[in-house]
């Protein structure tokens, strides 16, 4: 397992090293499709330059990271490179995400009908989980580019992934604490709360009803952690910096969308043909519809709080503001995870050809609109379109093949009718 | 005798009688009341290219620019002539310097019009451009322009050789198949019929019998001879390097041919006023009308919502094949962990469909980057001069691709399964797909073309078809005979049938202008055909020969 996973991290490292010498890295930071707004590079050197002339870095609508972003580059300048590609690495390190899965197949083994057996997973199956987990995320052509555009969405990406190792562990306040910095830099995460709880809930075998008081002191207790060093981080960034600044230029940025560069999210093309008037309500609309399912998922989902995660991540990359293809890469990265509900899929051939077809048209038709201008905006809005489409059928498609093998597990294989025909499932 | 047997005195008189007399340009344009500038050039060609055998091209444009009398300086038109040695467009400057002439007496104008001469045609233009805007895409070294007259709204560019003509060709093929808007062609054509010179496209008389066979049929002909110039992506006139930068420009080349009824250079002069004054009223560039067009005649266009399902349905085939060979691969209930087609092959299963694509995209950038870099090596050993050897290096590492399947089978262990050819045919066809989609956007004829040949090959190759007849058939229907067909066609339909050899000797130049244009101006056939359309034809190859 070592050497397979050295051998891993030596390609990852490499392509990422010859690509950042190559004049393809100052083209690939330039991409829309791959930075945004809030996490691009440039922006940051602007603010940096900024703090440097001990002007408020937030001074002029450029820079939209948080004070403890800009302070941590403030050190790391030369090492830039270098920073990201580690915060790739420690990503891979979540290789005690198998750990879950021994458990609960230890909680289910007794739940199960005979025939179901081909559908639970052995041992040596999940073994290499960890490395697929970890291949799936390093020579990501997503990842790839977003880590050689130097895009700070990969410490993001590399917060929420110690936040899920620390659930995983089970240690609440670690979770809590890696919670807390991944919703101080984007205020997203804050839905990955509820799974966060649910899982650690069933790990100390609390059952989940209102009406019970440890429960509700679990809940408490959790919520006080992730609120205070919310509080503290905010408070920190406040003494770093000398002044409050930085909220609405960081949370009032995500929140109101006043920048409409063309990216790969939803939001843009609205907002540009959107009258004053209306503009209010839509934000209000787009902004709740990504934290909108939490609540209907965890209801559905309260079992199976790790799947929770992976779809509350999915929606966040999809609906949020200015998403960018380093937020993909984060739940592509736990496929893998769920390979055993491959049989159960219905669109995975038509989810891939899109989503590999949308990728080589963004720069095609940005060439066309930006360059040649013989096409204008509506057809990169669709090529968005599509993309976001064959992501929500990707989800929905997880979705469906998840609950139908609960539904097996629960009710056997091969499903007969009253009269003993072959029956077949469909989902209302 | 003395003067011309030793070889550098021989070679500066040449150049003395052939170079471009700026002096005399730039008095003559100042005695006409332009502000008149100079921009030096030069460039170092990747290998010496037939007509100029050096590699260091030098050169001077010369260019006045006409000020708007009561305008803010903000937009600008531009009329250009090249300036080529002999007698080869040696009217166009005479013209150009008449018009300014009269121009300059004129009340009515609300745009800055700049009078260009460039030299050496594309790449004084190339250079001319770039100056204008500030970039440098193509590594050229030049003189920063001294004056600039603001955004550029169109531009025409002239070639005449003689000083009657019996019609005007116009030329819209630009730069990677980019075309102006069919809203420029339409006012040119709209105005020649007003003045009653003959406009033609394509060096092709119209003809009015559309609805006979013959008619319908010579209307097919232009309209190949525009998909062939278009697919070749090079700029056919001076006005195919502005459509890069959202300037419409098309190029109008005087025919002096058997013909009763001749047009004189005054009638040229009116036409050409004409049309300046109709780009001087527009208030806003040209973009109303179709950017995607194919013409059978100047009166008659195909737009791009009948073109595209065309290519729609033979993408199409692709399609269907990808998903019949994804059920297939499916179905067995013994089947392996793949995961089929995801961004990343995911498990080691797949590995073995890697190496297949690693190899063939190895080959296609050996075929883009080694004819170049070794053309002194192969200048050592061989007796031919650098442009041949730069082309026979690259029709050599073509060939070698051939023999690639019966290596690389020898370097893997134990991959010759029936899941294995399907894994990688059903990773080949979706790559073929999406390439001609990509490619069909940009550069439609480009993408249309290789769609026609390679998806026939794509659909019904397998190694279960009889081996050397299909060889046979890939060969053919091959990027590179499709150019050798496509080149022996062009000259049929352009009336001068070339003979085998002939033809050969220019598949070989169009080989060498290809590279050269790459270099020289950013065109993407070389390295779209050399970097993708040739592994993706490998890896149907190594398909073919699967064991």
């Amino acid at each position: 397992m070592a050497a397979p996973l050295a051998l891993l991290l030596i390609v990852a490292v490499t392509i990422r090293a010859a690509l950042f010498r190559t004049s393809l890295a100052n083209l690939i930071s330039e991409r829309v499709e791959v930075v945004s707004p809030l996490n691009a590079w440039k922006r940051v050197v602007e603010g940096l330059a900024l703090l440097d002339l001990d002007i408020s870095p937030y001074s002029g609508d450029v820079f939209h990271e948080t004070p403890m972003v800009i302070y941590l580059f403030h050190f790391l300048m030369d090492y830039a490179e270098i920073t990201f590609m580690g915060a790739g690495v420690k990503f891979s390190s979540l290789h005690l995400v198998s750990q879950f899965r021994k458990q609960k197949f230890a909680l289910e083994a007794d739940r199960i009908p005979m025939d179901c057996l081909e559908l639970i997973r052995s041992p040596t199956e999940m073994y290499y989980i960890p490395l697929k987990v970890a291949m799936f995320y390093l020579l990501n052509p997503f990842t790839i580019v977003s880590c050689v555009a130097k895009c700070t969405c990969g410490l993001n990406n590399a917060v929420i992934a110690l936040f899920i190792l620390s659930t995983m562990r089970g240690s609440a306040l670690l979770s809590a604490i890696f919670l807390a910095l991944a919703t101080y830099q984007s205020i997203y995460p804050l839905t990955l709360c509820v799974p966060a709880l649910l899982y650690l809930l069933q790990r100390l075998y609390i059952p989940v009803n209102v009406r019970r008081s440890s429960f509700w002191f679990y809940t408490l207790q959790y919520l006080f952690m992730f609120l205070g060093s919310l509080l503290v981080l905010i408070c920190l960034s406040f003494f770093l910096l000398g002044s409050w600044d930085f909220l609405p230029a960081v949370y009032g940025f995500i929140l109101s969308v006043p920048d409409l560069t063309p990216n790969i999210g939803l939001f843009w093309y609205f907002f540009a043909e959107m009258f004053d008037h209306f503009r209010l309500f839509f934000l209000c609309v787009f902004q709740i519809n990504v934290f909108f399912y939490t609540l209907p998922l965890s209801i559905k989902l309260k079992e199976h709080p790790v799947f929770l995660i992976f779809m509350q991540i999915a929606l966040i990359a999809i609906f949020k503001s200015y998403p960018t293809v380093g937020d993909l890469s984060l739940y592509m990265a736990f496929l893998p995870v769920w390979n055993h509900l491959y049989r159960f899929l219905r669109n995975i051939f038509l989810v891939s050809c899109v989503l590999l077809a949308c990728s080589a048209l963004f720069p095609v038709l940005w060439h066309l609109w930006i360059y040649a201008g013989s096409a204008n905006s509506n057809f990169y809005y669709a090529i968005t379109l599509l993309f976001s489409v064959a992501q929500i059928l990707l989800v929905s498609d997880y979705f469906y093949a998840f609950l139908r093998r609960e539904h097996h597990l629960t009710n056997g294989l091969y499903l007969k009718k009253k009269d003993g025909s072959e029956a077949t499932l469909v989902l209302k | 005798m003395g003067l011309l047997s030793d070889p550098n005195r021989r070679r500066a008189l040449i150049g003395m009688l052939t170079r471009m007399p700026v002096d005399w340009l730039v008095r003559t344009m100042q005695a006409r009341g332009l502000e008149v500038y100079t921009q030096r050039f030069s460039r170092k060609l990747p290998f010496p290219d037939e007509d100029k055998e050096r590699y260091m091209v030098k050169g001077t444009n010369v260019y006045g620019i006409l000020r708007a009398p009561r305008a803010p300086r903000t937009e600008a038109l531009v009329l250009s002539a090249p300036c080529s040695p002999g007698n080869e467009n040696n009217q166009a400057v005479g013209i150009l310097l008449g018009l300014a002439q009269y121009f300059r007496s004129q009340i009515y104008w609300a745009k800055d019009i700049i009078f260009l001469v460039n030299e050496h045609d594309l790449i004084g233009m190339q250079a001319w451009l770039e100056g204008y805007h500030h970039t440098n895409t193509t590594g050229m070294d030049w003189s920063p322009l001294q004056g600039r007259g603001g955004s550029i709204q169109a531009a025409l560019s002239l070639e005449l050789s003689s000083d009657v003509v019996t019609s005007l060709d116009l030329v819209l093929e630009g730069l990677n198949g980019q075309l102006p808007n069919l809203d420029l062609a339409n006012l040119f054509y709209a105005f020649c019929q007003k003045i009653g010179v003959l406009c033609t496209t394509q060096g092709k008389l119209p003809r009015n019998d559309w609805d006979t066979t013959s008619g319908y049929s010579h209307a097919v002909q232009t309209m190949m001879l525009m998909v062939l110039k278009q697919a070749s992506s090079r700029p056919w006139g001076d006005h195919g390097l502005f459509l890069r930068y959202h300037i419409e420009a098309a190029s109008i080349k005087g025919v002096n041919s058997f013909r009763p009824y001749k047009t004189d250079a005054t009638t040229v002069g009116r036409l050409l006023e004409g049309m300046y004054r109709k780009l001087n009223n527009l208030l806003e560039r040209l973009h109303q009308s179709y950017f995607f067009y194919l013409m059978p005649s100047l009166t008659r266009f195909v737009s791009i919502g009948y073109y595209m399902p065309a290519f729609g349905l033979l993408a199409l085939i692709l399609l269907l094949r990808a998903l019949d060979l994804w059920v297939q691969l499916s179905s067995p209930p013994t089947r392996t962990t793949e995961d089929g087609v995801e961004v990343v092959p995911a498990s080691p299963g797949v590995l073995s469909i890697l190496t297949p694509l690693v190899i063939s995209h190895l080959t296609g950038v050996a075929l883009y980057t080694l004819p170049v870099l070794s053309q002194e090596l192969a200048v050592e050993h061989f007796p031919v001069s650098e442009t041949e050897a730069v082309v026979l290096t690259a029709i050599a590492i073509y060939t070698a691709g051939l023999a690639l399947p019966h290596n690389t089978h020898r370097l893997l262990a134990g991959e010759g399964t029936e899941q294995g050819w399907k894994v990688l045919k059903l990773v080949a066809v979706l790559y073929l797909a999406v390439l001609l989609g990509c490619t069909a956007l940009i550069n439609f004829s480009l993408g249309f073309i290789l769609a026609l040949t390679l998806v026939p090959l794509a659909a019904f190759i397998t190694p279960h078809v009889p081996k050397t007849l299909s060889a046979v058939v890939m060969v053919i229907l091959s990027p590179g005979l499709t150019l050798l067909f496509a080149v022996f066609f062009f000259q049929e339909l352009q009336e001068t049938p070339v003979t085998l050899q002939e033809g050969w000797m220019l598949y070989l130049s169009v080989i060498s202008q290809g590279i050269l244009d790459h270099a020289l101006y950013g065109s993407l056939l070389y390295p779209l055909a050399a970097l993708l359309v040739y592994p993706c034809w490998l890896l149907f190859w190594n398909i073919l020969f699967w064991k």
